[in-house]
């Protein structure tokens, strides 16, 4: 049996927050202090924490003191869930914490010219889609989401399509298996289990060809 | 793909094992993993083991550690192993990393492996307890990158500013998508040490896996080493390590020259691997930069590190000064350091000048060479094995406005410490800035 990972996507509507900084790392995302639960959870009150607020953030630290120049705090993006970005997002560090934070944040979905290879991988395994669009459509979508009546888009991933409120209307790539993975939330470790025999055999041939490999 | 090593460390593991335990999986082959401890630990002393560590949400995190290697029975060198130490430097040290292998660890520095001719690529927590659990990684095949370093270094000049040059040449997501192999009359040369620091800042360049070919160099290096095999297989593996060299017709997806001859000392002014200049040239000028975005991003990076355009960066003034990381903590490191710093003293105005070993063994290494003595007497502290001040999980930090050179490989916001501020250098151009007390040439120091 397939169990589901987590939420699955399929089509999402939701009010876009625009962060024009490129090159955005997984160290501004999540800082380091962050890393040292041992959990899974509570990491959205901590998305962006040395932007979001003035002082200097720790675990289970309360009474900040908000950054009001920072766009997450701007009154018109409260409610987002779709972050629009610049290229390279989410370069740097491997931490999954990172995706953890935007997904516990409330984000499911990010709009950005390019990615970083190790953030776009955790991204699918926890049912966040990154979206990779031309820049110069992002440059449009940003005129749009900084008016001053916030800019809503509608992502449908089974069509690969995207809308925004002001007319904005495009399509996006997304290899197969990511899409699918999305929108159905199965376990990778239980499909990749289903594979049992052949990792074996496999195994069994390496050890045979590679003993030096294998210490046991 | 099958994964043939997979290395562990506290920061990146628990959620992986808890995730294994939740669904009643058991490791699929032991002895592929090895684990140590060296993100969130102290670096001072050690001599009441975990129970030693203040902070309290970081030694639940090493316990973590310590209770799921044993639970899974999995090779673990805790704090107070001598072994213990960063996991890229620990892999080598140890003869786990080989060539050919298919090596991952929750850590982007993973790259580092690649000098032995292994594939070898950082993860996030899921695909960790995906590895555990099966030996396998769903992948997409990346694309291949060539990057010829060309020439010979100067005196003063080594691995850490050929792979500075090169990030600053292709960008931090220049190799997005790819793995590269260095090539070239420059990489033939450096030492494996120096391989690992090259090879180490890939991701900085944005590649995943960075690999350099098998040679004579290499596997001197690996011979005898614990985990390396002995005797018969040795020579098996010799012979099969030695085909998997890339063919002369290769077709690479992209290829680039980069040659280093008459290359200066590099050093990173703002705060992205990629803002990095001469030691001997001026701080940049948003409008040195054609492209708007850039010159935007510049501006940006300039006000954070609170420099002005113009500026001699041999003339900035430093407040700490950290020698270590997975890039830079390995006794050839120590040594070149030590080179400058003996018969000198760090500058006055410093706050702080630290020499973290990379390993347990570095630092026994060090100490029979009489290396610590040197740093010791010249006023650097000489600390216990681990990441510290490069991610600064620990208590080794800036604080708001200082200044560091550092020989680590991310000059982030923050990286360092809250509102810190990041010089990125070679372990000798750290040594020449603690003594000057400002960013320095090694070259007038030599």
């Amino acid at each position: 049996m397939v169990s589901t990972a987590f939420p699955v996507f399929t089509r999402h509507t939701g009010i876009v927050v625009p962060l024009d900084r490129a090159n955005v790392d997984t160290d501004q995302i999540i800082p380091k202090q962050f890393l040292k639960s041992i959990k899974k959870t509570g990491f959205g009150e901590n998305l962006f924490d040395s932007w979001r607020y003035q002082d200097e953030g720790n675990i289970g630290k309360t009474d900040r003191i908000i950054n009001p120049e920072f766009v997450l705090n701007d009154p018109r993006y409260q409610e987002a869930s779709i972050l629009l970005a610049r290229r390279n997002f989410g370069c740097g560090s491997s931490r999954e914490h990172a995706v953890w934070a935007i997904l516990q944040y409330g984000i499911r979905c990010v709009l950005a010219p390019s990615y970083a290879d190790i953030f776009y991988n955790n991204s699918f395994n926890n049912g966040l889609l990154p979206i990779e669009l031309e820049e110069a459509l992002i440059d449009r979508l940003f005129r749009e989401a900084i008016q001053p009546s916030p800019m809503t888009v509608e992502v449908d991933l089974a069509q690969q399509t995207i809308s925004s409120s002001g007319g904005i209307a495009a399509t996006f790539d997304i290899d197969a298996t990511r899409k699918h993975r999305l929108m159905t939330g199965m376990d990778n470790i239980a499909l990749t289990l289903e594979h049992q025999t052949l990792i074996e055999e496999f195994e069994l041939t390496h050890r045979q060809r590679m003993p030096w490999l294998f210490s046991d | 793909m099958y994964i043939d090593r997979h290395l562990l460390h506290e920061v990146t593991s628990p959620q992986a094992f808890e995730g294994l335990k939740l669904a009643h999986r058991q490791p699929w082959r032991r002895t592929s993993n090895l684990a140590t401890v060296d993100h969130a630990i102290p670096t001072t002393d050690r001599s009441n083991g975990v129970s030693g560590i203040q902070d309290a949400i970081a030694k639940e995190q090493v316990i973590t550690l310590d209770q799921n290697c044993r639970e899974f029975q999995i090779e673990y060198f805790d704090l107070l192993d001598a072994r213990q130490g960063i996991v890229h430097v620990v892999g080598p040290e140890q003869g786990a990393t080989l060539p050919g292998m298919t090596i991952v660890c929750g850590d982007s520095h993973t790259s580092t492996h690649g000098a032995f001719g292994a594939l070898a690529h950082g993860i996030g927590t899921s695909e960790v307890e995906h590895v555990l659990a099966t030996q396998c990684l769903v992948q997409q095949k990346s694309k291949n990158f060539e990057i010829e370093i060309s020439g010979e270094l100067g005196p003063g000049v080594y691995a850490k500013d050929l792979i500075l040059a090169l990030i600053r040449l292709i960008g931090t997501a220049g190799a997005t998508g790819h793995t590269i192999e260095y090539t070239g009359r420059a990489i033939e040369d450096l030492s494996i040490e120096g391989r690992m620091t090259v090879c180490n800042m890939s991701i900085e360049g944005g590649a995943r896996a960075g690999l350099i070919g098998i040679d004579d160099k290499l596997v001197e290096y690996l011979e005898a080493r614990p985990f390396a095999p002995k005797g018969a297989l040795w020579n098996q593996a010799v012979d099969y390590w030695f085909t998997l060299n890339t063919d002369d017709a290769a077709i690479y997806d992209q290829r680039r020259v980069l040659d280093v001859s008459g290359l200066s000392p590099q050093v990173s002014w703002g705060t992205n691997p990629e803002m990095v200049v001469d030691i001997d040239a001026t701080i940049p000028a948003p409008t040195d930069f054609s492209d708007a975005n850039n010159a935007e991003v510049a501006e940006r990076s300039l006000s954070y590190m609170g420099l002005t355009p113009g500026m001699a960066v041999n003339e900035i003034q430093l407040d700490k000064v950290f020698i270590g990381s997975c890039t830079n903590s390995r006794i050839e490191d120590l040594r070149e350091a030590s080179k400058v710093v003996k018969g000198r003293k760090v500058a006055s105005r410093l706050k702080g000048a630290y020499i973290v070993p990379g390993s347990g063994l570095v630092k026994r290494q060090a100490e029979q060479e009489g290396l610590d003595e040197v740093f010791k007497n010249a006023g650097f502290e000489w600390r216990e094995p681990g990441c510290s001040m490069c991610l600064a999980m620990n208590d080794d930090r800036l604080y708001p406005g200082e200044r560091c050179a550092s020989t680590s490989n991310r000059n982030f916001e923050g990286r360092q410490g809250h509102q810190g501020r990041t010089h990125l250098v070679s372990p000798a151009t750290a040594a020449a800035s603690a003594i000057r007390g400002t960013l320095a040439d090694v070259r007038e120091m030599l």
